[in-house]
């Protein structure tokens, strides 16, 4: 379980922002959210590489810039070999002694495309040679910044322009969501966690831990997405809340490879409620939401037999 | 004049000291034919401790050089090496550390391209990497290997430089081949490589944003200053060379010659069969042939002047390509008539395409294209199409 200070102190967050205001996120923009609570946590002893994708878009258009820190990006699918490179190269620097070691953390920034599909490989390797890094995905579910395509971290029975609802047989996205935090976990790193920009002090303390770890640590972060989810602007919070108490996303550490639930709930809420507030789900029909009530169920029984008690 | 001692090493090896005596910080590198004794010696200097530097053993080429640009934009002094497919997977990211001006340096171990699948030399590799904004140059024996990798860091990390620079070693051909050669003392080297310091770098103290987009209103303007900076390396360029021959007794230059006295015809030819070629002169200017050999040392920036000033009493140039642009013909030779049109409209060029994926050339294919050479200018005088012809090819399905 989440320790209570860290879900009941909203004081102890600085007031300092690190993603300066002024970015280009559309409006009720879940992951732009996730991004300043994830910099407010960090500080700005950090380098931060970002993959191609809504953040840079929407941070880093020339000459301008939101970054209050060091930060850099390159290409989309590199993030965690770019990151394996600047660590290295302060590690060496500081034996060298060229630089004075001042204890900066290494943080790389993908969305889920970046981090499940085309920068799997390359995350992978970087988790497997044990860089100390953490890498954010910030999840929204589907390639958005390219104009809401499916991803393999689209959920089961999303429309996406890729994956449309045909006029035939087609519900959109036939496939499960890929379990990227259980990829992550399987790497033997010793931090893996989920968050949600609803649970802000709990995303806070997750980033301060993954970042304070020694080796590789992950943090998937449910990013709502109302341009692609199709959901009005105002209600990202609110459906963030539902997405975990409905088990679609449910909150969780694995440190060293121990699982705990951050917010446990014995009884979920019908996944109709999240479904229902989402164009992307409207053309769902209830054996299609049975359906996904069935596996969600079964994935948090899943998921909760591995916490030990 | 020459300092240091005479050893026999392989070119890869070769290149290992070199990266070696730049006291390098990072080395990111995947294993590929003819590439791996470069990182397997690599590797030996930093688990033996020769070396202080972090070799990042990376799942791919593409990981690489991505870690090589990480590592650079953090300020470290990095290397990578690869050839081939390696290079062409790596190929979408060699874009970046010239666009945001980081100076790694990478030695390509050249190899065909796939399909069928070839581990051997030919230039296919370089040719899909002309313009990607990198200083690129030709070593033609294991000592050019040494010293131009030792000069790649002066160059690429001069602060009127500062774009990442590869140098070209035949794959087989120079990788595994072990020559004579002269190894300066560490010392030197050391005084002639001084410590790195880029002026941006990532420092949480000073915070920079690196790679940020660039809409329409502004990219043109971004490019414009990239390629006005590469241009200008030139100077530089010859300038390290020149300071580099003054200690070590050894001289580059962007476009080097053989015999070129009163020759009419010259072969053009890059890399390590450039020595074949001297040869080939030789025997052709016993044989009373007025022809000379021109060397393109410096494949990028292209060395137009020189270029233009060795051509300038010629009636012929005979060009090696080992590589071929598809629909096109020999690159190399596509690049001189470019170079050279509206300046020498009388010179006549002709190109042969050879050593193809481990191919030898002999003595007496370069002599042929001499030859042959002459034979087609008198066919392009009367108004005939000449081909591009692949010497040394089985032709009409014998075996």
């Amino acid at each position: 379980m989440a320790k209570e200070e860290d879900l009941f102190v909203p004081r102890q967050v600085t007031t300092e922002e690190n993603f300066a205001p002024g970015h280009r996120a559309c409006i009720g923009c879940g992951e732009a959210l996730a991004v300043r609570y994830v910099c407010k946590a960090l500080g700005k002893n950090v380098i931060i590489v970002s993959a191609t994708g809504c953040i840079e878009i929407f941070s880093s258009l020339l000459p301008q810039t939101s970054w209050q820190m060091a930060w850099i990006h390159t290409l989309f699918e590199n993030v965690a070999a770019v990151m394996s490179g600047i660590e290295s190269a302060y590690k060496v620097r500081v034996r060298k002694g060229k630089i004075a070691d001042k204890n900066v953390k290494f943080v790389g920034f993908g969305g889920d495309g970046a981090t499940t599909d085309i920068g799997l490989q390359a995350l992978s390797g970087a988790m497997e040679r044990g860089h100390d890094f953490l890498y954010v995905c910030y999840d929204n579910e589907a390639y958005m910044n390219t104009g809401i395509q499916r991803s393999s971290s689209t959920p089961y029975g999303a429309w996406t322009t890729t994956a449309p609802v045909g006029k035939k047989s087609s519900i959109g996205q036939v496939t499960w969501k890929k379990n990227m935090p259980e990829i992550a976990v399987a790497h033997n790193i010793p931090y893996v966690a989920t968050a949600c920009p609803s649970y802000p002090l709990d995303l806070m303390a997750k980033v301060k831990r993954g970042a304070e770890m020694d080796g590789p640590a992950y943090i998937q972060i449910f990013s709502i997405c109302p341009t692609g989810w199709r959901c009005p602007t105002d209600i990202t919070i609110e459906l963030g809340r539902l997405a975990v108490e409905t088990g679609v996303f449910p909150l969780y550490e694995v440190i060293n490879g121990e699982y705990n639930l951050s917010v446990d709930l014995p009884d979920l809420k019908p996944i109709r409620e999240y479904l229902k507030k989402q164009g992307r789900f409207k053309h769902l029909n209830d054996d299609n939401i049975a359906t996904i009530q069935t596996r969600v169920e079964e994935d948090y029984v899943k998921l909760r037999e591995k916490v030990k008690r | 004049m020459t300092k240091g001692k005479i050893v026999g090493l392989e070119g890869s090896f070769a290149v290992a000291e070199a990266v070696r005596m730049a006291n390098t910080d990072v080395i990111s590198a995947y294993p590929i034919t003819p590439q791996t004794h470069i990182v397997e010696r690599l590797s030996e200097m930093v688990a033996d401790g020769d070396l202080d530097a972090d070799f990042i053993c990376v799942e791919s080429e593409h990981s690489a050089m991505s870690a090589c640009v990480g590592a650079s934009a953090a300020g470290a002094r990095v290397f990578t090496c690869s050839a081939g497919q390696g290079l062409e997977l790596m190929h979408e990211v060699l874009y970046i550390p010239s666009s945001m001006r980081l100076p790694v340096v990478a030695v390509a171990a050249n190899r065909a391209l796939s399909a069928p699948l070839s581990v051997w030399c030919d230039h296919s590799d370089v040719m899909a990497l002309r313009d990607i904004s990198w200083v690129q140059m030709f070593a033609e024996n294991n000592q050019q290997a040494f010293d131009l990798t030792t000069c790649a860091f002066r160059i690429a990390e001069d602060k009127d430089v500062l774009f990442p620079t590869m140098v070209h070693i035949d794959g087989f051909y120079l990788s595994h081949v072990i020559e004579d050669m002269v190894l300066p003392e560490e010392e030197e080297v050391a005084g002639f490589i001084p410590d790195y310091k880029h002026p941006f770098v990532l420092d949480p103290d000073k915070p920079v944003s690196m790679g940020c987009y660039g809409p329409p209103f502004i990219y043109s303007e971004t490019k414009k200053a990239q390629d006005v900076a590469f241009d200008n390396t030139r100077p530089r360029i010859q300038e390290i060379w020149d300071e580099f021959g003054e200690l070590f007794g050894r001289q580059y230059l962007p476009v080097e010659s053989y015999k070129m006295e009163g020759a009419r015809v010259a072969l053009v030819t890059m890399g390590s069969c450039s020595e074949t070629a001297m040869l080939a002169v030789d025997e052709l200017r016993a044989a009373g042939v007025d022809v000379g050999l021109i060397r393109l040392r410096l494949w990028r920036p292209f060395p137009f002047k020189e270029l233009r000033e060795a051509v300038k009493d010629l009636d012929l140039l005979v060009v090696l390509d080992r590589a071929i642009s598809f629909g096109m013909g020999g690159p190399v030779c596509s690049e001189l008539k470019s170079a050279l049109y509206n300046k020498r409209e009388d010179l006549k060029i002709v190109g042969f395409i050879g050593g193809l994926g481990g191919r030898d050339i002999q003595i007496s294919e370069f002599k042929y294209m001499v030859t042959q050479a002459q034979e087609k200018v008198k066919a392009i005088e009367r108004g005939k199409e000449v081909e591009t012809v692949i010497i040394g090819v089985r032709e009409g399905g014998g075996r």
